[in-house]
């Protein structure tokens, strides 16, 4: 699975296109420098796509 | 993985480039690294110029300085003189190191000072709003070109070569290859220069027609080829890096 630190993200998107499982959406919600963040849903395969194309080291993967 | 963090200033995050910015990768790129060869505040210094990309000094948690347009390699030099025990890497973009400071990269190249240059190529002035640079392509449409760009984009790659040094190209969709490329040019004992082909969505993008910072990423994918290192110059569209 993966965790999204919030607060550094910008809703780029570029994970959400990345993600092969389509397991990433955008919020519906704005974090405190008012951008729609990326939140994690369901179904990750700890590929690290997403953690490798974020511009903002916002995305941690954790190996379950 | 996020051990390299420790390198970067997290008061200042997120920055302030806009989302979708290949900036923000060859920062993580670069403290990643950094972080691989126990480059640390105690032996590395990072300066850089003007520009969007200027202001990735001061992300890292390091004596860095953000020095004049295009007098970013001057003052690297003077630093490695100063005290030639620290790690000395210029960080800064394709306006301030190729168009104003040309000269500069003309010079440090002949007189192969230790130093890395990593110069992050984007194809525009993207902070003045998107005026055409001398590395913009042929024929692109931007705001100082309305009707297209006349002249052709510069090569650094000769420039670089004349002289021996190490010449690198990577891009910013091919991650660990530029990760590996950079960790190369930092652990090389001569002149070396790192040319980071980026994306700019706002100033560039959007004229040429793409519909989101990823298309011209994955523009990247289809564009470039990976290069054998035995070869004695890098094709257009080819990453790798040369040193004769």
């Amino acid at each position: 699975m993966i965790k999204i630190n919030k607060e550094y993200c910008k809703g780029c998107k570029l994970c959400i296109e990345n993600c092969p499982k389509k397991c990433i959406s955008l919020s519906k919600e704005v974090n405190d420098k008012g951008y729609f963040y990326a939140v994690y849903k369901e179904g990750c395969t700890s590929c690290k796509f997403c953690a490798l194309i974020c511009p903002d080291a916002c995305i941690e993967v954790i190996k379950e | 993985m996020q051990d390299y963090l420790t390198l970067l200033k997290l008061k200042k995050l997120p920055t302030t480039w806009c989302p979708g910015c290949g900036n923000g990768l060859v920062v993580k790129a670069l403290a990643q690294a950094m972080h691989e060869l126990k480059m640390n505040k105690h032996n590395t210094v990072i300066v850089s110029g003007i520009g969007c990309n200027g202001r990735s000094a001061g992300y890292f948690n390091l004596e860095s300085i953000h020095t004049l347009h295009g007098r970013a390699i001057p003052v690297a030099e003077g630093i490695k003189t100063a005290n030639p025990k620290l790690n000395v890497i210029v960080l800064s973009g394709d306006g301030d190191l190729l168009a104003i400071g040309g000269n500069h990269l003309l010079h440090a190249s002949r007189r192969k000072t230790n130093i890395t240059v990593i110069c992050v190529n984007n194809r525009i002035y993207g902070m003045t709003g998107g005026q055409a640079s001398p590395t913009t392509p042929l024929n692109a449409k931007t705001a100082s070109t309305p009707f297209g760009n006349e002249f052709p984009e510069i090569d650094v790659q000769p420039v670089v070569l004349a002289n021996n040094n190490l010449y690198a190209r990577s891009t910013v969709y091919h991650f660990d290859h530029l990760k590996q490329v950079i960790k190369k040019a930092l652990l090389d004992k001569e002149f070396s220069f790192v040319e980071v082909m980026s994306n700019c969505y706002q100033g560039y993008g959007k004229k040429a027609g793409y519909m989101h910072p990823y298309e011209i990423i994955m523009d990247f994918k289809k564009n470039y080829n990976m290069s054998r290192s035995h070869k004695k110059e890098l094709k257009k569209n080819e990453i790798g890096f040369v040193k004769k």
